[in-house]
C-alpha cells in the first residue's frame, strides 16, 4: 500500500569528491514503524539521514517524506519531520525552557500554545523540575532528553534519531529507549541510526544493515537472525556411563522440530528454530528417556552474526568510509 | 512575514540571552572601544591635522573610533556561527522549516544592538572627556544609523566567511590579520590627505572611510544632507554587494 509508506528513498547516492558515502540506497519506512539503520561508523547512515532531512542534496536518486520531495519541497519536508542529530545540540547558555522556546518558534507554533506545549514535552522526558536550569549544567543523558524534547514540540509525524543513546549511561539509555517506544505507540514513524546491535535489536521493527554505503540486508531483527538458521540449545548430561548422551541424542532427534544435533563429549548441541518452544519439549524427551540433565544453555544468533553473514566482515573491524570534510555539501 | 519575524526574533532572543549569561564577554565587548578612545586620543592628543586645526584630536578621532567599534563588532559577527557549525547546532537549526536568511538577519540585529550601545557609551565618555558633537541628539541618532549601514555589509561578510571556511582557526587567522590594517587604511585615525598617494587610493575604496567621513561631518561640522545622502548611497551599495555575495554563499551552503 502506497499510503502506508511514509519515507521513500530510491537509488539515493551521495559522493564527496572521490568518496562514495552512500551508494544507491532504496528504503521504505512504513507508517508507525521504527526502522533502524544499522552499520559501523562511516557506513553511510548519517549521510543517508542528512539527505532525507534535506541537509544534504543527493548526488543522484530521489527521496520523499509523506509525499514531499526532499529536493523540490524541502520546506514541506522540514515541517513534517523532527531531527535529533547525534551531537548534543542544545545551547548550554540557555535554560531548558529557553531552548524549547527557541525551537517552538523555529517551528512556528502559535505563540499562545507555546508555554503549554513546552510543559507537555518537559513532562514527557521527565525534565519538568529542571526547566529553569542552564543546559551546560546538565548531564549527557539530560541533554539528550532535552534534544529529543526539542524535536517533538511540533508533533512531527516522522522523527529521525541519529545514534540516540551514544555515550549515555545504562539508565539514560533505557530512558531514551522508553521515550522512543512511547513515541512509536503514539503513532510517530521513526528512523533510527545506530551502530549498536543491541539498540537495533530492542527498538526496531525492521533493520536495514548498511555497509559501504549500501543496504545489504533489510528485515525484522528476528527475521534476519532466523535466516541464519535459528538457535542452538546445549544440554549437559549429569553422567556419561551407559551411553547417556547417545540415548539423549536419539530421543531428541526424534522430535519433529529439531533440525540437527551434535554430540560433543557429555554435551549435546541441538539446532532448533526457536529455543523458547524447543526447551520444554527437549527436557520432556530427556526425562522420558531417563537421562538426567545437569545444565542447559542456549544461544541466539546475534545481529553481529547477521552482519558477518551479509558483509563477510567482522562488525568491529569492517571497512570504514572516511568522514566528509566539515561544511562540504 | 509573521513566520519570518517569529523565527528571527527567537534567534535574536538566543543571542541576547547568551550575552547576558556571559558577563565577561559583555564587559569586554562594551569597554573595548573605550580603551581605543582613551589610548588613541591620548597618544595623538598633540596632533593637529591640516584642515582640522580648530578641533582637538579627541574630537577629530571620535568618528573614527565609532566606526572602528562598528566594524569590529560586525567583523566578529560570524564567530558564534563558527561554533554552531562545529558543534552541530547549525545542522539542527537548518533541519527546521526556517527561511535561511533569518540566521543572517538575527545576527545583524544583534550586532546592531550591541554597536548602538557601544556608540552611546563612546559618545557619553568622549563628551565627558571634552569632545563635542555639533549636531546634538539628532547627530547621535545619525551616528547610530551610519554605524548600522557599515555594520550590515561587514556582518554579512563575516557570516559568509564563517559558513565557507573549513575551521574556526582559519577564520580567526584571516580576521586577525586583516581587521586592524583595514581600519588603518581608512580615514578613521588620520585624514587621507596626510597619507602617501597609494594609500589614499586604498582609503577611498574602503567603505569604512565613507562611514567615517559622514560621522566626522556630523560630529564636527553639521548636517550636509547632499553629502550625507551620497555617503548613505555608497554604504547601501556596499551592503547590497555584500548581501549578493552572502546570498550566493548561503544558497550553496544552506540550501
Amino acid at each position: 500500500m502506497t499510503d502506508d509508506v511514509v519515507v521513500r528513498a530510491t537509488g539515493l547516492k551521495k559522493t564527496f569528491g572521490e568518496t562514495v558515502a552512500v551508494d544507491g540506497v532504496d528504503l521504505e519506512v512504513r507508517r508507525g514503524e521504527i526502522l533502524g539503520l544499522l552499520g559501523p561508523n562511516g557506513a553511510g547512515k548519517t549521510t543517508t539521514v542528512k539527505m532525507l532531512t534535506t541537509l544534504y542534496r543527493p548526488t543522484s536518486g530521489t527521496a520523499s517524506i509523506l509525499g514531499h520531495d526532499v529536493g523540490a519541497d524541502p520546506k514541506g519536508v522540514r515541517r513534517e519531520i523532527g531531527y535529533v542529530p547525534q551531537e548534543l545540540t542544545s545551547d548550554g547558555y540557555l535554560t531548558a525552557q529557553e531552548n524549547l522556546r527557541l525551537y517552538a518558534n523555529l517551528y512556528h507554533l502559535p505563540p499562545r500554545e507555546i508555554p503549554t506545549r513546552i510543559e507537555e514535552v518537559l513532562r514527557l522526558v521527565a525534565l519538568e523540575n529542571v526547566e529553569g536550569r542552564l543546559v551546560k549544567t546538565f548531564s549527557g543523558g539530560m541533554k539528550k532528553k532535552l534534544d529529543l524534547a526539542c524535536g517533538l514540540l511540533h508533533h512531527p509525524r516522522v522523527l529521525f534519531l541519529d545514534e540516540p543513546s551514544l555515550g549515555l549511561d545504562v539508565q539514560s539509555r533505557r530512558a531514551v529507549w522508553d521515550h522512543v517506544l512511547a513515541l512509536k505507540k503514539s503513532g510517530v514513524t521513526l528512523l533510527v541510526c545506530t551502530n549498536d546491535m543491541d539498540e537495533a535489536d530492542r527498538l526496531c521493527d525492521r533493520v536495514a544493515i548498511i555497509f559501504r554505503g549500501k543496504v545489504v540486508a533489510l528485515d525484522a531483527p528476528s527475521g534476519l537472525k532466523d535466516a541464519l538458521g535459528g538457535d542452538v540449545v546445549t544440554l549437559q548430561c549429569a553422567r556419561t556411563e551407559n551411553g547417556a548422551v547417545a540415548t539423549l541424542d536419539r530421543a531428541v532427534k526424534a522430535l519433529d522440530f529439531v533440525r540437527d544435533t551434535l554430540v560433543a563429549g557429555n554435551r549435546l548441541l541441538v539446532y532448533v528454530e526457536s529455543h523458547e518452544r524447543a526447551i520444554p519439549r527437549v527436557l520432556d524427551a530427556a526425562r522420558a528417556a531417563g537421562v538426567e540433565i545437569e545444565s542447559l544453555s542456549y544461544t541466539r544468533p546475534h545481529l553481529e552474526d547477521v552482519f558477518l553473514r551479509h558483509t563477510g566482515a567482522q562488525y568491529s573491524e569492517s571497512h570504514v568510509v572516511p568522514e566528509p570534510k566539515k561544511g562540504r555539501r | 512575514m509573521g513566520d519570518f519575524w517569529q523565527e528571527t526574533s527567537a534567534q535574536l532572543a538566543r543571542w541576547l540571552a547568551r550575552l547576558r549569561r556571559e558577563p565577561f564577554n559583555l564587559f569586554f565587548t562594551l569597554t573595548q572601544p573605550i580603551i581605543f578612545l582613551v589610548f588613541f586620543s591620548s597618544m595623538f592628543q598633540k596632533v593637529k591635522w591640516v584642515g582640522y586645526e580648530d578641533v582637538s584630536y579627541r574630537t577629530f578621532a571620535l568618528a573614527g573610533i565609532i566606526a572602528f567599534a562598528a566594524f569590529g563588532n560586525a567583523l566578529a559577527g560570524g564567530i558564534p556561527l563558527l561554533f554552531d557549525k562545529e558543534n552541530g547546532f547549525l545542522t539542527r537549526l537548518l533541519s527546521a522549516p526556517i527561511t535561511r536568511s533569518s540566521i543572517l538577519v538575527s545576527r545583524f540585529l544583534f550586532v546592531s544592538i550591541v554597536t548602538a550601545l557601544q556608540v552611546l557609551i563612546i559618545i557619553g565618555l568622549a563628551c565627558i572627556m571634552g569632545a563635542t558633537i555639533t549636531t546634538g541628539i539628532p547627530g547621535v541618532l545619525a551616528l547610530v544609523v551610519i554605524s548600522s549601514l557599515l555594520g550590515f555589509g561587514v556582518t554579512i561578510l563575516s557570516l559568509a566567511l564563517a559558513f565557507s571556511l573549513p575551521s574556526h582557526g582559519t577564520f580567526f587567522a584571516i580576521v586577525g590579520t586583516v581587521g586592524v590594517p583595514i581600519v588603518f587604511l581608512s580615514s578613521a585615525l588620520a585624514p587621507p590627505e596626510a597619507m602617501p598617494g597609494w594609500m589614499q587610493v586604498v582609503v577611498r575604496l574602503n567603505p569604512i572611510s565613507y562611514a567615517v567621513d559622514g560621522m566626522r561631518e556630523i560630529t564636527l561640522r553639521g548636517f550636509d544632507f547632499g553629502h550625507l545622502g551620497w555617503i548613505a548611497l555608497v554604504l547601501v551599495g556596499f551592503d547590497v554587494l555584500c548581501l549578493a555575495l552572502g546570498a550566493r554563499v548561503l544558497s550553496r551552503r544552506l540550501a
